[in-house]
């Protein structure tokens, strides 16, 4: 165990000596995922309620087709089905852009909770008490106003809990980025327990590094419940 | 449209009311022969109404009137089928939507909405809002208002309505109906409408919360402020009214002033205040 940590203690944590690599790189790729996804899903989930159907349809198609696969498919056909295609190699930029693997799992990631993060947000504007709108619109907001400072932080807040739901599954699921060659905790431990038939070890401290991570995450949200879902805690006395 | 009863000022003492001399004030908002259907169901069979400057005008009539989907219309919360709605001698003109529905003008729709403030019977506070952000948000992203003249107005506001400064930072959530409902009249005041609409403001409420919210639109009657009122509380509209209005089945079966509480002329609203008034 010992050795273990002496050998991989640090690609594990940072760098395997040729870049990021282990909870640095996870982390990396969850924020980036996070980040990405949470700001494409924004627009995405008002189109996904509008009522005007050549916005709302496309969205649909989208979170249907990417909540109707596996994520691994998903990563399998940006890595290596899009640069099987001859459009993609022959294009410079698309060339470019899919010839690097991290470049691919952000994309695959991102596109994937994206999509799962639209149904929550647009399952949360719909929630919205109707009265709410009509208020809002009988005092003259509408149009990006009504969305920006009514729809979106009402709905935002409510989303706080499933979103973290999806926020945890995202994080564990990064961990399919080592089928990508992308160095992250689980491409740490595989190679750690390649090289030094420590499996249970090798893939235990893989597991605590995660939980670390869930742990700061769950925390984190616990923190902005307290601080924007207190609207709908119950009086007490 | 001609009303067959003088309209009233509100600044007299309701004991006076009966021989106050009419209101001459200039005509604010004109209402002219406002239909709408849902489906084949009409539910307003053209409904007319003349408001003048500080006219407190009582919209009553039994649940199925169409008294609600009028004062709706009115800020096109409801779109009217056909009918036309002037306020200050500007025309809201309506034209074509997408749909075939008639569709007010975008930019004098917005217009309008700045200047008639609306009370609803549910409050419709947004609930994720403190109650200071909530008076707040219309004066400071509609009108342009600076935060701290927004802050100012409101606390002035919450003050008016009676409630206590440190309810400024609650949830909604956290405040009795009636309590709610006088937020929502501080966040229509905080707007400075022309007119006020409320709609059916005491009904969602307890009994004895009734009262506070009651006093609270009686003070901003006496300030000779322009209000539209549904209500079911006709001791209250008999006090406050300079009009009444009496809708049954989608018409204006009887209107003019607050007397006609007392001595109806038509067989149905005399009916419909022996069964209420007991």
């Amino acid at each position: 165990m010992i050795e273990l940590l002496q050998e991989y203690g640090s690609a594990y944590l940072y760098s395997d000596g040729g870049g990021l690599s282990g909870l640095a790189m996870t982390l990396w790729l969850f924020i980036i995922t996070m980040l990405l996804g949470f700001c494409l899903s924004l627009p995405l989930a008002l189109a996904r309620v509008s009522r005007q159907v050549w916005l709302r349809w496309p969205v649909e198609l989208y979170t249907y087709l990417f909540r109707g696969t596996p994520l691994y498919i998903q990563l399998l056909i940006c890595y290596t089905g899009l640069y099987g295609l001859e459009v993609v190699r022959d294009h410079a930029l698309l060339d470019q852009f899919f010839r690097n693997a991290l470049n691919c799992t952000l994309l695959a990631f991102v596109l994937n909770t994206c999509a799962y993060t639209v149904e929550i947000f647009a399952g949360a504007i719909r929630n919205i008490p109707h009265g709410e709108i009509e208020a809002a619109q009988a005092y003259g907001l509408h149009g990006w106003r009504l969305n920006l400072f009514v729809i979106l932080p009402a709905a935002l807040r409510r989303s706080i809990p499933a979103y973290s739901n999806e926020l945890i599954l995202m994080l564990h699921a990064t961990s399919l980025a080592f089928t990508a060659t992308i160095a992250d905790i689980l491409k740490v431990a595989r190679d750690a327990n390649a090289a030094t038939f420590l499996t249970f070890q090798a893939f235990g401290v893989a597991a605590l590094l995660y939980m670390l991570l869930s742990f700061a995450l769950v925390g984190a949200f616990r923190l902005a419940e307290r601080r924007w879902m207190r609207f709908l805690v119950p009086a007490r006395g | 449209m001609t009303l067959s009863a003088p309209a009233l000022s509100i600044h007299d003492s309701p004991t006076q009311r009966a021989v106050a001399a009419p209101n001459t004030a200039a005509i604010k908002l004109t209402v002219e022969a406002l239909h709408k259907s849902y489906g084949d169901h009409e539910v307003l069979k053209g409904v007319s109404l003349q408001a003048r400057k500080g006219d407190v005008i009582s919209l009553i009539g039994a649940s199925g009137s169409g008294k609600s989907t009028f004062l709706r219309c009115i800020n096109f919360l409801e779109q009217p089928d056909a009918g036309s709605i002037t306020l200050d001698e500007q025309t809201i003109e309506m034209r074509q939507g997408r749909a075939g529905a008639r569709a007010p003008h975008p930019a004098q729709l917005q217009n309008l909405r700045t200047r008639l403030a609306m009370v609803f019977q549910h409050f419709n506070l947004w609930s994720h809002m403190t109650v200071l952000e909530n008076i707040c948000l219309a004066p400071r992203r509609v009108l342009g208002v600076s935060a701290q003249e927004a802050e100012a107005r409101a606390r002035a506001y919450l003050d008016k309505v009676g409630l206590p400064s440190r309810a400024a930072d609650q949830y909604p959530a956290f405040l009795s109906g009636g309590q709610q409902q006088r937020v929502a009249i501080a966040r229509a005041l905080a707007m400075e409408p022309e007119i006020i609409l409320f709609d059916e403001p005491t009904s969602a409420l307890d009994p004895e919360l009734v009262g506070e919210v009651l006093k609270v639109i009686q003070t901003l009657a006496e300030e000779g402020r322009t209000m539209l009122m549904v209500t079911h509380e006709m001791g209250f509209a008999r006090q406050v009214s300079s009009q009444v209005l009496f809708l049954h089945q989608g018409r204006v079966e009887e209107q003019g002033s607050a007397e006609i509480l007392d001595q109806p002329q038509s067989d149905r609203l005399r009916q419909f205040l022996s069964n209420r008034l007991k």
